[in-house]
């Protein structure tokens, strides 16, 4: 390719770029720079050796410094940026990343802008910086639809969605995006109510939010996008936080009560219903037992009455005396012959327990046999006297 | 020595060119004048030509500007403080009133702007409640804020491009009050939670203690008709058997009582030696 090539197809050197999607080649971005110097000076390279002598170096020199001039039209354009041209102040493209040259100053300049890179605005806190973190109540602080005051924390995240327009149109876009978002999010906050705001609106605010950002943002034609608002937190404000925590504590201790009385009840009745089993059972341990007993003693009274009937005078007078002995034999017995005329006797019954219990402690032989008892002269003498017989346990 | 005066020559046009031409960015507006008076304000961002020293040309920032006023007070329609923050934002329309209304001068124009946007701040603002003002009525206000200050900005050579209300606050005292608002308010739930969770927690342990003394009474009904009704059989069994022989029977039931009676030898018996048992322990005598 050569330094003359006649310009075949003059297509404008940027536009026809644009088209390819690779970086540029050095050798078409040197002729497009011909073609612009060629644009301007009319004459272009050829010409030069016409004049005299004596100004061939200068010439010389004149030529060098152009050439030089014309390198420093060279400028590159990282993946992610974009250059914004501008000659003699009006715009005149937007470049793309790669190699790119344009005419050096003070006829051309080129600003970089970062269109990839997404930065964020924080309002209402400060996640680093030189008091570190913290919240800042002056933005943070807002009133609610039911005037109540929240405590809101935003992040919003934004690009440059249009370089000529983040160049040209706002002055300082980030603080406008900033006080944007801050009467935006006021907006937005100042017709819902707290609840809304602290609990299930979260979402729904913080899309709103984004839209009107977004709307006002478009309005100024400040060539930004907002990618994404965060709603970092939105909480009571410190003054109250303790008796919004002692509210949800309150939801809680609703819980636990009605837990503990369940906990209760899930005690109580089973018991009683252990307790009632119990009782019916033993009820019914009694039925049946009464019915066995009666049953039983019937049989035995039954079988017994066959064989009285068969003889009735010898059984009756044994069974009364069987009894007669098995009840006297047993118990201590005072025999007291009370056919007399002296109706006062002395019977120190408490004194002849004792002796006899403590005796048929040790030895119930003795005791058992109730014809010694009147021999015993203690009794004996007492038993003089005569008078009609009394059974003591009945006084 | 003639390339000496080729140098001055080329420095000479340079300086010539560069006082006769003069470029106009994208984010300016541009006034020239000669002789002090305005001919042309009409330019596009590019180059322009004028003549050395006859013509001067001022240059203003055309890009959308911030008025950031401090925060102020107003008052409401029901007579409450409230503190707005706000900003405007302005651009220049017309470069010839901006230069003759404010000299050109950006904090000038700031200035100016203020004092008109407060006034439509408190005329707007007396008309509405703290309410309207928060929730309902901000984009009203701000279509209201920009309606009103624009034909006193198109004096100034000044559009309003938008107002924004930032912030509206309540004063610190009033702020408070507000805060105790709320606490009161979070007491409120906070009781109606727990007195609500104390009710369940008595129902509950109340239908317990009831489905306890209700299952203890039919367990005791039960118990007693069972025991009835073997009281009852028993009874029959006994009256059936005994029925027989009703003489035997209370010979042989009073042999067992007493048998059963006195059996234990702390009992004591005193008897006469007349009765049956003894008939031959007397005559025996």
């Amino acid at each position: 390719m050569s330094w003359n090539e006649p310009g075949g197809d003059k297509k404008d050197p940027w536009s026809g770029r644009k088209d390819e999607n690779g970086p540029p080649d050095l050798d078409e971005v040197i002729r497009s720079f011909q073609e612009k110097l060629g644009g301007i000076f009319g004459g272009g390279s050829d010409g030069g050796d016409s004049e005299g002598g004596s100004l061939k170096g200068l010439g010389f020199l004149a030529a060098g410094a152009a050439v030089l001039w014309g390198l420093s039209g060279f400028y590159i354009v990282d993946e992610g940026t974009r250059g914004v041209e501008t000659r003699f102040g009006a715009y005149s493209d937007t470049t793309q990343p790669g190699l790119n040259w344009r005419f050096p100053s003070p006829i051309d300049q080129v600003q970089i802008v970062d269109v990839k890179n997404v930065q964020v605005v924080e309002v209402g806190y400060r996640s680093g910086g030189r008091q570190g973190a913290g919240s800042v109540p002056r933005e943070a602080l807002m009133l609610t639809k039911d005037e109540n005051i929240v405590d809101v924390r935003l992040a919003v995240q934004y690009q440059v969605k249009d370089a000529k327009n983040y160049v040209f149109n706002v002055l300082n876009p980030t603080a406008t995006l900033k006080q944007v978002t801050e009467s935006a999010e006021r907006g937005v906050i100042g017709h819902s109510t707290m609840d809304f705001v602290l609990t299930e609106g979260r979402s729904e605010i913080v899309a709103e939010i984004q839209t009107e950002i977004q709307k006002v943002m478009d309005s100024y034609q400040s060539g930004i996008l907002i990618t994404t608002v965060n709603l970092q937190d939105a909480q009571p404000p410190e003054q109250v936080q303790g008796a919004f925590e002692d509210a949800i504590k309150a939801r809680e201790d609703e819980q636990r009560y009605i837990n503990e009385a369940e906990a209760y009840s899930n005690e109580v009745v089973p018991v009683a219903r252990g307790a009632a089993s119990r009782k019916t059972q033993e009820a019914e341990a009694y039925k049946e037992s009464i019915i066995a007993k009666a049953t039983g003693e019937v049989s035995r009274f039954t079988q017994l009455l066959t064989e009285y009937k068969k003889a009735p005078v010898v059984t009756r007078q044994r069974m009364y005396l069987e009894s007669m002995e098995n009840v006297l034999s047993n118990t201590s017995t005072v025999m007291v012959d009370v056919k007399g005329s002296n109706n006062m006797l002395y019977l120190p019954l408490d004194k002849l327990g004792n002796r006899s219990v403590n005796t048929a402690a040790s030895n119930n032989a003795n005791i058992q046999q109730p014809s010694s008892i009147p021999q015993k002269p203690s009794i004996n003498n007492s038993s003089r006297t005569t008078a009609r017989g009394r059974d003591v346990r009945g006084r | 020595m003639g390339q000496n005066k080729i140098l001055i020559g080329v420095g000479a046009l340079f300086f010539l060119v560069s006082a006769c031409v003069f470029t106009v960015s994208e984010t300016e507006r541009a006034i020239k004048f000669r002789l002090g008076e305005v001919i042309s304000t009409d330019f596009d961002p590019g180059l322009h030509f004028k003549l050395p020293f006859i013509n001067n040309v001022k240059k203003f920032d055309s890009r959308i500007l911030t008025m950031d006023s401090k925060p102020e007070r107003f008052l409401t329609s029901e007579k409450k403080n409230v503190i707005v923050d706000s900003f405007v934002k302005w651009k220049i329309a017309d470069v010839k009133t901006y230069y003759t209304a404010v000299a050109g001068d950006t904090s000038q124009a700031n200035v100016r702007l203020d004092q008109i946007i407060k006034d439509a701040f408190r005329s707007e603002f007396s008309k509405r409640t703290i309410k309207q003002l928060v929730s309902s009525d901000r984009t009203a206000i701000r279509t209201a804020l920009i309606t009103l200050s624009t034909p006193i900005a198109v004096k100034l050579g000044i559009e309003i491009v938008d107002v924004q209300v930032k912030r509206i606050d309540l004063p610190n005292e009033v702020s408070s009050s507000v805060y105790r608002r709320m606490e009161a308010e979070r007491e409120r739930v906070a009781r109606e939670f727990r007195s609500q969770g104390k009710e369940a927690a008595e129902r509950i342990r109340a239908d317990a203690d009831k489905q306890r003394q209700i299952i203890m009474a039919n367990a005791f009904r039960d118990a007693e008709m069972l025991r009835g009704s073997g009281d009852a059989t028993a009874a029959d069994i006994y009256a059936k058997a005994y029925g027989d022989d009703v003489e035997f029977y209370t010979f042989y039931r009073s042999m067992n009582a007493y048998q059963r009676t006195f059996r234990k030898p702390g009992d004591m018996l005193v008897v006469e030696p007349d009765s049956d048992f003894f008939k031959y322990f007397k005559k025996q005598k």
